[in-house]
């Protein structure tokens, strides 16, 4: 009876705990809204952040696309030529990588990349005390330091999907029509007529804004809110890589629901 | 008025414990007091407090003439234009020069021209006698030359009070005595107010007008260096002399040695 007890509270207690840090992290992203006025203001400082975030992870998500469309490209080929129909590939390359691969796993690597890097520095400013300084300097760092670093992930996640996503149809191509003699024209032709612009492209873009909206305000709320140690602050940096692919994988999920309900 | 910060029956607490107990001090306008205690006796707080960093519970913080503790955000941000800060170990943006850091405060806040903003962070930066490493990202400085650029970064917009956490802390004799020296040149040349939070009694008592002793979050003891010296408290006593043993012990409260090693009888 004790440990049945034990059990559902910590269940109860473990559930709890999440739902209010669910809640702090929207509380935190409000804030960032209110004091974004001056990113914007000041565009500079979140192109500075979106060199940082998005180009420095370019070689990351070019690499892994690439990879990805020739694994897509192997394995659809295998598939389809025992039913005949090896010319679809390309569409079956191209579909995946718009509507799920390429919004998920840019983000997911964008999570680990990018993510991780602002919430260990935003960290390490708060254990150094520059955060505090700033705020003596009458600069409020939610507006210099958190904002910027916040839009300059939200902006840069989509471009890295799409990115990907043409990296990765650039890998399928190379495997299936250079490779294994797909014929170039089918490739091609059908992925035109099979993928459409408003269901696939932009519920696809869709969906990895919503992802860099979620991995920025888990980035930068991880590191603002990390106990001013180094224990502390690698500890964030974990949580803001494991929370941050948690919920791409649960947001995923729901978006990809509320998008195949418009297609009835 | 002729005290710049004025501090009564100021209670202050983490949680359930008060850290600060019924604080009652004064700075008065262009004069540079201490205020001493050991590690932990809430002196930082205190600094954090003046700073508007901190809300107290109960009693008044006053800077200026403006109670801080009644502050909205705006209110408290246009407070901090007028107060510098020096923090324990600098605090200086790592991602920025050492010319930036200097002029982080005059791009933020001021619409001068890039031309007047260089001969002034220039101006600051020669000030503390680092005109040289303008150039330099904060790694590659020593620890006494980071909180000498972290003092003309302090000073940038030349603050009314200047706030210093600790600026000894971890500096060799010479850099040590560099950062004593510019505390009072500053206090005296700019007609800034100065508060020091340290525990490092010799070289703040050759350059301090005024002292306040804390211990268990409250003053203890206060007065001028030569009094403070003189003093016949007995912990005023061992901390100006250093003593290892006195008022406070040198043995952390803890069970009788007997029971610790495990020995019959009661030996202490």
């Amino acid at each position: 009876m004790e440990t049945i007890l034990h059990g559902l509270r910590t269940v109860g207690d473990t559930t709890l705990r999440i739902v209010e840090r669910i809640g702090a992290i929207v509380l935190f992203l409000g804030k960032i809204l209110r004091y974004s006025g001056p990113s914007f203001q000041r565009f500079g400082l979140v192109i500075r952040e979106m060199y940082f975030a998005g180009v420095q992870s370019l070689i990351i998500i070019l690499v892994s696309g690439l990879f990805v469309g020739m694994v897509l490209g192997l394995q659809g080929f295998e598939t389809l030529q025992s039913y005949g129909s090896s010319e679809s590939v390309g569409v079956l390359v191209a579909l995946s990588l718009m509507r799920e691969l390429g919004p998920v796993v840019s983000a997911l690597l964008f999570a680990s990349r990018a993510g991780s890097a602002i919430t260990a520095e935003i960290g390490l400013m708060k254990a150094t005390e520059q955060l505090s300084a700033m705020e003596m300097m009458a600069v409020n760092p939610m507006a210099r330091v958190v904002a910027p670093r916040f839009w300059g992930g939200v902006i840069s996640m989509p471009l890295l999907a799409a990115l990907f996503g043409a990296m990765g149809i650039i890998g399928g191509f190379l495997v299936t029509v250079v490779m294994l003699g797909v014929d170039s024209g089918a490739f091609w032709s059908q992925m035109q007529a099979a993928v459409d612009f408003h269901h696939d492209i932009v519920n696809g873009m869709i969906k990895s804004l919503v992802f860099g909206i979620a991995v920025s305000a888990i980035a930068t709320f991880e590191g603002y809110e990390a106990p001013p140690t180094a224990e502390g602050v690698s500890g964030a940096t974990t949580r803001t890589v494991v929370s941050s692919s948690l919920a791409i994988l649960a947001l995923d999920l729901l978006l990809t629901a509320f998008m195949m309900k418009g297609w009835n | 008025m002729t005290n710049l910060v004025e501090i009564s029956d100021l209670n202050f607490g983490y949680g359930e414990s008060l850290v600060l107990k019924g604080i009652n001090l004064t700075v008065p306008r262009g004069s540079l007091v201490a205020i001493m205690g050991l590690s932990g006796c809430g002196k930082t707080t205190l600094l954090r407090l003046m700073g508007g960093q901190l809300q107290a519970q109960q009693g008044s913080v006053r800077v200026a003439g403006q109670e801080l503790n009644h502050m909205d955000e705006r209110q408290l941000y246009a407070m901090r234009r007028r107060i510098g800060m020096l923090f324990q170990f600098g605090a200086l943006f790592t991602d920025l020069t050492v010319f930036d850091n200097v002029a982080f405060q005059m791009r933020e806040h001021t619409d001068l021209p890039e031309s007047m903003i260089r001969d002034l962070t220039l101006m600051k930066l020669n000030a503390v006698g680092l005109r040289g490493v303008q150039s330099l990202m904060p790694s590659e400085l020593s620890g006494g030359m980071a909180r000498r650029v972290a003092l003309a970064r302090a000073t940038a917009l030349d603050p009314q009070l200047m706030l210093y956490d600790e600026p000894f802390t971890g500096l060799d004799p010479i850099s040590l005595g560099a950062i004593g020296r510019l505390v009072r040149q500053f206090n005296d040349a700019l007609g800034i107010t100065s508060v020091l939070v340290t525990h490092d009694v010799q070289e703040s008592m050759k350059i301090v007008d005024y002292i306040y002793f804390v211990a268990d979050g409250v003053i203890v003891a206060q007065g001028s260096p030569a009094e403070i010296r003189a003093s016949t408290l007995p912990f005023v006593h061992q901390f100006v002399w250093g003593e290892a043993d006195g008022p406070m012990p040198f043995h952390y409260p803890s069970q009788t040695m007997g029971a610790d090693f495990g020995l019959a009888g009661e030996v202490r």
